[in-house]
């Protein structure tokens, strides 16, 4: 390739789509690191692979985690990111930012980074792409007189994080950030000095929307719900059908639980309260005219995560109901329990999960003092491969 | 020593005045436009959301550059959406009109909300992760250039669909549970380095590592052996020994298309995302033959499901064989799953469609 040219990272700057390449071009203009990480990518578009060694170890002082640790495999050719480390800053719940706070953290980007980021990484976090091990502690401590904090990495309890809640939406039926910011805050030994088998990713969505994909993406999942009955407002309902909308076809024909009646005669909406799932359709598409209820709490579920190792998995049910309140002290003592018993039982890189497929879910529930009831399963077993202990047979 | 465990900066420090005042009593929200969230409180206050595409990777100039824009029409109060998007938020109601000017006229994509093809959730790809398969950013670029109409809402579409993309199968995106995910894989097994390996790897964790028992001791070169038929190439082993094994292969690593998840309860449970394409391979900068796939099923997808219906509804409606049937997409072996769920994805029912 040709110093200083990027043909192939040019193409992806056409086009409507906002450009990651111009962003990458823009830093390059002031800044060594990210005009060799641009040049550095157009050699992977040239060879069709990456160029990051695997391993090599930084941290800083304090921390067991929070930064990794990366290394280019062509540091002759790139000398600006022979050391290029990813350090993972832990967001505001929400992602709620002012723009004295955002003003801050370019500038201390600006004096020992790359210039880029991520917004935000995966798992939540600010992610900083890219400083050397001389700026690294120098920047961490920089970040920490602007009162930002590092995430976490490795086998530790990962950066939590949430949907936006009841800071702007009406179907928030627990307070996902404040939950988010106790926990972060209560946790924070077990976030940033990784000490578990793995990782253990929690995260919160205030209602069955799940917009942080918490059941999909965290080893517990902490998802808004209400025991209650729904609360419909027919006046606004039959504004809503009076502008045209089919109610019939759209909302009851839709209803999973067939739960709900309407009556074109009378004009009214009801509902069935024992058969509704409380899976938020009919509030999605009335949400002016059909709130969640009023006694509000949380569905726990354990052991989501994406493929690598033993498969895809969804979270599954552990508690269908529990008071989310501050200072959530019945959920923190069932983390505590649960990463206690993961990290005894788990092997090497094994999620809970995982651990609970191998060794079984009543295993699970019995260490957390749960009684097995009906919500955590679709059915019950269809084989008679049952377990008798000592103890429920005769002698 | 410097200060450790403080944690996040405080959320309530950073809120709108409007959203610290009518926090948790929010009770109902408009969609007015394309792009633009009206949220109304039981109090009558009103607060707008402007949401903006961001190519997540971002620059420190592009951080100023939002920043003005907050500060001149959102007293300096913004955020971002788990989807990567930024939101305006705008308290003062006189000021929303003048700052979609202004979006519009510096060519910011407004839009993502409710009926449309939001941004893509995605990994870090070639650009800063060890172990990608290929360039999240650069696929997701190429991607959302096609389908920027849906995302600002002038193409509309029968009911939101997600795309995600993920460099490898570790999936940092949660690929997984997408209406379209686009996943990172290797066709090889990975290549043994048998000096490195005797000398560097601790070799019980390397073979425990492997999830079907592929991996054994070779005694002669003190090294491991991988047996082809039993590995699938997750690259477990890699993660634990990466000195002494290479699971890249540029001529054979490339993309797979799943189809059909989501996360929401809404209307029916959460449910993956399943194959519908095996490979394709990379083909950087613009990876056509990608963009052409998504294309094809984001089309098909949207003249035929009905109002509301996602990617996974619509083909649980129509069923699996119509599904490649209309998409044009061959079933092969490949589609059929031999891992560790597999026997739940086989049908034990005389119910087709033709």
């Amino acid at each position: 390739m040709e110093k200083g040219k990027t043909p192939l990272l040019d193409e992806l700057e056409k086009g409507p789509w906002p450009s990651f390449v111009t962003e990458m071009k823009r830093a390059a203009t002031k800044n060594v690191m990210a005009k060799d990480l641009l040049e550095q990518l157009e050699s992977s578009y040239e060879d069709n692979t990456g160029h990051w060694k695997h391993g090599g170890i930084v941290g800083v002082k304090g921390y067991g985690g929070g930064v990794v640790g990366r290394y280019s495999d062509k540091p002759e050719e790139f000398p600006g990111v022979k050391e290029c480390h990813t350090v993972r800053v832990n967001q505001v719940a929400g992602f709620f930012y002012t723009t004295k706070k955002l003003r801050e953290l370019v500038s201390v980007w600006n004096k020992y980074g790359s210039e880029l980021y991520n917004m935000h990484g995966s798992t939540g976090d600010i992610i900083l792409l890219g400083t050397n091990n001389a700026n690294l502690q120098p920047c961490v401590d920089a970040l920490a007189d602007i009162g930002f904090d590092l995430g976490g990495s490795g086998g530790a309890m990962r950066t939590l994080s949430c949907c936006v809640g009841q800071a702007r939406c009406e179907k928030a039926c627990l307070d996902s950030m404040d939950m988010i910011r106790d926990l972060t805050m209560h946790y924070q030994n077990e976030i940033h000095r990784p000490g578990w088998p793995y990782k253990f990713k929690i995260k919160v969505s205030a209602c069955a929307n799940d917009c942080a994909a918490a059941s999909a993406r965290s080893d517990l999942a902490i998802i808004g719900t209400w025991r209650d009955t729904i609360v419909i407002d027919n006046e606004e309902v039959n504004k809503k059908v009076d502008a045209g909308f089919n109610i019939e076809r759209h909302v009851v024909g839709k209803c999973p639980g067939q739960a709900l009646d309407w009556d074109s005669k009378t004009k009214t909406l009801k509902v069935i309260s024992a058969d509704c799932v409380r899976c938020l359709h009919c509030i999605n598409l009335m949400p002016s005219a059909i709130h969640i209820g009023r006694e509000r709490g949380a569905t726990l579920l354990v052991g989501g995560k994406a493929t690598v190792v033993k498969g895809s998995r969804m979270g599954s049910v552990i508690v269908p109901f529990i008071k989310a309140e501050a200072p959530y002290t019945e959920i923190k003592e069932l983390i505590d329990t649960m990463t206690e018993w993961w990290s005894e039982h788990a092997k090497n890189r094994e999620r809970i999960g995982e651990l609970i497929d191998r060794l079984g879910l009543v295993t699970f529930i019995t260490e957390l003092g749960l009684k097995p009831i009906p919500q955590m399963v679709n059915a019950p077993r269809s084989n008679p491969f049952i377990y008798w202990t000592t103890e429920e047979v005769n002698k | 020593m410097a200060r450790t465990d403080f944690g996040p900066p405080d959320f309530r420090e950073l809120l709108p005045p409007v959203i610290t005042k009518n926090y948790g009593n929010w009770k109902t929200h408009e969609i007015p436009r394309p792009g633009v969230l009206k949220h109304i409180s039981y109090s009558g206050d009103v607060i707008h959301s402007v949401r903006v595409a961001s190519p997540r990777l971002v620059s420190s100039d592009w951080m100023l550059d939002i920043c003005d824009l907050a500060d001149k029409f959102c007293e300096g109060y913004l955020r971002f959406t788990t989807r990567n998007n930024v939101e305006f938020l705008v308290s003062d109601e006189a000021r929303l009109q003048p700052l979609l000017d202004e979006l519009d006229a510096k060519d910011y994509l407004i839009g993502g909300v409710g009926l449309s093809i939001s941004n893509v959730v995605h990994t870090q790809g070639w650009i800063h992760c060890k172990s990608a398969v290929t360039d999240a950013s650069g696929i997701t670029k190429s991607i959302m250039d096609n389908m920027t109409d849906y995302f600002t809402g002038k193409v509309k579409v029968p009911s939101r669909l997600r795309i995600a993309v993920a460099c490898c199968v570790n999936m940092c995106g949660a690929c997984h549970c997408s209406d379209i995910a686009i996943v990172g894989i290797h066709r090889t097994i990975p290549r043994i380095n048998d000096e490195a390996v005797a000398r560097v790897c601790e070799l019980p964790s390397t073979i425990a590592s492997c999830p079907t028992g592929a991996i054994r001791p070779n005694p002669k070169t003190k090294s491991i052996e991988i047996k082809r038929e039993k590995c699938m190439m997750c690259g477990n082993c890699v993660v634990v020994c990466p000195a002494g094994l290479q699971i890249m292969d540029p001529l054979n690593d490339g993309v797979s298309i799943w189809v059909g998840g989501k996360v929401s309860n809404s209307g029916s449970a959460p449910k993956f995302s399943r194959l519908a394409i095996p490979f394709i391979p990379n083909e950087p900068p613009r990876w056509d033959k990608v963009t052409d796939a998504v294309t094809n099923l984001v089309e098909v997808w949207a003249a035929n499901a009905r109002s509301g219906e996602r990617m996974g509804a619509w083909i649980e409606r129509i069923g699996w064989e119509r599904f490649f049937t209309l998409t044009n997409l061959p079933f092969t072996d490949k589609h059929i799953d031999d891992f560790t769920y597999a026997q739940t994805t086989f049908r034990a029912t005389t119910q087709f469609k033709y």
